[in-house]
């Protein structure tokens, strides 16, 4: 019954969505209240609808009903509950459901948080957001349904992937799909505003927010997947430009750039229509993404159940999306204006100059991605292309991109000093050069690498900190403190802050754990010590562990630097009783200058193990950062600017 | 509409047909650096008879499927019914019982059907590293001679066997 009621709930969506997707665009078309409004219950309904499915599936897990196909191959019945809760997402079916949710939430938000938009670009939005939820649920209704029936039913399950069975997979799958899927609420902007022919500074500014929340979402995401890479898959390493994982990262570098793009032309009216396009793009290339991942077409460690009818599905109706975005797009786009004109040396400039590189990056993580199957289509044969690649033409793209960020942020709009600018940078260059330079001798042995980082890093660092305290700095004439002037920054520029400083943390933690990691794969037996990075790893004795589906052993492992004990260890092996392979749970000590990471890897004949023991230093200032870019766009995304009505804000839009 | 706004969608038509193309290149026939030689020497013994042993030698001489397989492998069971329509089909199929238990594969044997002629019990997993497994289930199939001719990772659907396998398998069976 439950399994039904889902399927019921998913088709009364799809012909909600389809309502939806139709009747406001009508109603914009004919400039027809009642069926404009129609958009906004519609939105409610689907999100209750795809909710009820979503419950039925959910429900499904928690009572064990292995009649549905989908319940059966991911959980069973020694599965804990809360890894029975989210396994719902852990296969092609449910998360694609999850996908769908998360779409249904979105559209909501829209409808609640936008009614004080004009009522023809409200329908419009909504419009183009339901025709996309009925692509997405007619592919989960004719392709994948997650509430297919196994008859006769199996006593038992398969099992949830054991890799999957961890706390950081939790949350990474929702995360990560509600940055993804946020994206389609700035293409949906961006349509509304090109079948009104209207693309100004208000609608900039109504996407601005959105995009923000949809980028620290993905941002967010995408770190959790690197962190659960990093603990979970047991090689320590936490980036592989894998193709999935290319797939999240094309979309946040577009988005990324769009973000920065929409600032300009909400501030100044510039970009316009290139504006457009990068948020055509990027969610072009969501469409894409999801392409490649649900497809099968690339080999991937993250490759879903291979079925050629879903990629044919996919794949045309990202082709209808697209191209119909696209030639709306050149329809459109020769009758907008220009915008404010600017000098070479002016945030303007700086910010064009963000979008090419991110741009670029963006289609050279594309090319790398896609490379391997267009030589496979053209029978030049199979190849891989690997991190190589990627290293070679990513860095020389960021660091331009590095340097221009702390002098982009001073710069000001239309037109600058170059000579007033490089004085008044002059000096925090010069020091973080000369601390950038000096730092990674303090850590080990001089790198290159490292001391470009920690120099960019504390370059993007100390320009904001610069510009805050700028800003700060109470004016005679008035009589304001500090504190009165701090509350008086907008949010979006605290957030611009943040990101920035998030950026900087960032890189000086790539860059440490690039030049600086030390990793040893050493053969153990208890009372073995070995040395790492100055740091003694003792094996200290072996037992043998029992969870609630699996069995294994469980290692313990003391670590001192010299003389002074740090504390212990558990790294643990263990064997799912549904799985053939046994998965190594690594035990990891954080710090805030270096993780230590002691991973078991396998058992020798004479009852020793083969152990990865690593120093990973400055790892957490790369979860730190992420976590500040994140934290930086949601802090943007809640400016009071962007709660204004709208007619407050249509009379505030600048003058060219 | 101005042309010049038009320039992207070219571009991305392209990259579309690119893919699409892409996508006809069969998913799941990853390329095997076995295909086109001589299969991995093995001999194991018979899940089924414990007394008798399966040897790669006993797979020479005719066209065989060999199908990588478990009892704990829920798109065997899903893949299962093609197995047995292949055997119907007169099609000989050799299993790998890979990293199970000995009861559990039987009674998988006996719940669902058998359609192997004989089945090597690979319990420690040994014989598939050396023929590459690393998902289950897979299925080669190899000439008269014992080489390699075909692989497929995942499930073999009806559509796979119908317009893939079994015209291989007829044409090996051609071959002198």
């Amino acid at each position: 019954m439950i399994g039904e009621l889902g399927l019921f709930a998913l088709i009364l969506a799809l012909v909600l969505a389809l309502a939806q997707g139709t009747l406001p665009l009508l109603g914009a078309a004919r400039g027809d209240a009642a069926l404009m409004a129609a958009g906004t219950g519609g939105a409610f309904g689907l999100l209750f609808f795809v909710a009820l499915a979503y419950g039925a599936l959910t429900l499904g897990f928690v009572v064990n009903d292995f009649s549905l196909a989908y319940v059966a191959r991911h959980s069973n019945a020694m599965l804990p509950l809360h890894y029975r809760l989210t396994a719902v997402w852990g296969g092609h079916e449910g998360s694609l459901l999850l996908w769908v949710l998360i779409l249904a939430v979105w559209n909501a938000a829209v409808a609640v948080f936008s009614r004080s938009l004009p009522r023809e670009v409200l329908a419009r939005v909504l419009g183009v957001l339901g025709l996309l939820a009925v692509g997405f649920l007619a592919f989960t209704l004719f392709t994948s349904s997650p509430f297919e029936r196994l008859l006769p039913a199996p006593a038992d399950g398969h099992d949830l992937n054991p890799l999957l069975q961890d706390p950081g997979l939790i949350f990474h799958p929702p995360i990560l799909y509600t940055g993804y899927v946020g994206f389609s609420v700035a293409f949906a902007f961006a349509i509304a505003a090109l079948i009104g022919g209207r693309l100004d500074a208000a609608w900039a500014r109504w996407s601005r927010p959105w995009t923000a929340v949809a980028w620290g979402f993905l941002t967010l995401g995408i770190a959790l997947g690197a962190w659960w890479a990093y603990y979970v898959i047991g090689w320590g390493g936490w980036w592989f430009w894998d193709p999935v994982e290319n797939a999240s990262f094309m979309p946040w570098l577009l988005g990324t750039a769009l973000l920065h793009s929409l600032a300009v032309t909400e501030k100044r009216g510039s970009f316009r229509s290139w504006t457009v396009m990068l948020a055509i793009l990027t969610f072009a290339l969501v469409l894409l993404g999801t392409f490649l991942v649900r497809s099968g077409v690339l080999t991937s460690v993250h490759a879903f159940a291979v079925d050629p009818e879903r990629g044919v599905f996919l794949l045309g109706f990202m082709a209808l999306v697209v191209t119909a975005a696209l030639i709306l797009f050149a329809w459109r786009a020769g009758s907008v204006g220009l915008g404010g004109g600017f000098g070479v040396v002016s945030r303007e400039s700086a910010l064009l100059v963000n979008n090419v590189l991110l741009t670029v990056a963006g289609a050279a993580v594309l090319l790398g991605t896609l490379y391997p199957l267009l030589l496979d289509t053209l029978g030049l044969g199979r190849i891989s292309v690997g991190p190589p690649y990627f290293e070679a033409i990513f860095l020389p793209l960021m660091l331009p991109l590095l340097l221009l960020l702390g002098f982009g942020m001073q710069l000001r709009w239309k037109q600058d000093d170059p000579v007033e600018q490089a004085r008044c940078l002059r000096g925090i260059f010069l020091l973080s050069l000369a601390v950038g330079l000096v730092w990674p001798l303090l850590v080990g042995t001089w790198s290159l690498l490292a001391s470009i980082g920690i120099f960019l890093g504390l370059w993007i660092i100390s320009v904001g900190v610069k510009d805050l305290l700028a800003r700060l700095r109470p004016r005679p004439q008035c009589q304001e403190t500090r504190w009165m002037r701090a509350r008086r920054l907008g949010r979006s520029y605290v957030g611009m802050q943040f990101a920035h400083a998030g950026v900087g943390l960032l890189v000086i933690g790539v860059t440490f754990v690039l030049g600086y990691d030390e990793e040893r794969d050493v053969r153990m037996a208890v009372g073995d010590t070995v040395t790492v990075s100055g740091y003694d790893f003792r094996l200290e004795s072996l037992e043998r562990i029992r969870g609630p589906n699996y069995s294994g052993e469980r290692a313990t492992v003391a670590v001192f630097s010299g003389e002074r004990a740090l504390g212990t260890l558990h790294p643990e092996m263990r064997r799912y009783a549904s799985q053939a392979m046994p998965i190594a749970h690594t035990a990891l000590d954080r710090g805030l200058f270096r993780d230590l990471y002691v991973n078991l890897g396998e058992p020798l004949p004479d009852g020793a193990w083969l152990m990865r023991v690593y120093v990973k230093p400055y790892m957490n200032w790369v979860w730190t950062g992420a976590l500040f870019m994140a934290l930086g766009g949601f802090l943007a995304a809640t400016d009071r600017r962007y709660r204004m009505p709208a007619r407050r804000a249509r009379a505030e839009e600048p003058r060219p | 509409m101005k042309l010049r706004f038009l320039w992207p969608l070219p571009l991305f038509l392209a990259l579309v047909a690119a893919l699409g193309f892409g996508l006809r290149l069969e998913p799941g026939s990853l390329p095997s650096p076995l295909i086109g030689r001589e299969m991995p020497a093995f001999e194991l013994a018979e899940l089924r008879d414990t007394d008798r042993r399966l040897a790669s030698a006993d797979l020479v001489g005719q066209p065989v499927l060999f199908n990588v397989w478990a009892s704990w492998c829920v798109t065997c069971l899903a893949e299962h019914p093609v197995l047995m329509e292949l055997k119907r089909a007169g099609i000989p199929i050799y299993g790998l019982n890979y990293k199970d238990s000995r009861a559990e594969a039987l009674r998988f044997l006996d719940r669902h059907g058998d359609p192997y002629r004989a089945i090597g019990f690979d319990a420690d997993g040994n014989v598939g590293i050396d023929w590459g497994v690393y998902a289950t289930p897979e299925t080669f199939v190899l000439d008269r001679h014992g080489v390699v001719r075909f692989k497929h990772t995942g499930r073999l659907t009806p559509e796979l066997v119908e317009e893939t396998v079994i015209p291989l398998y007829r044409r090996l069976e051609a071959e002198s």
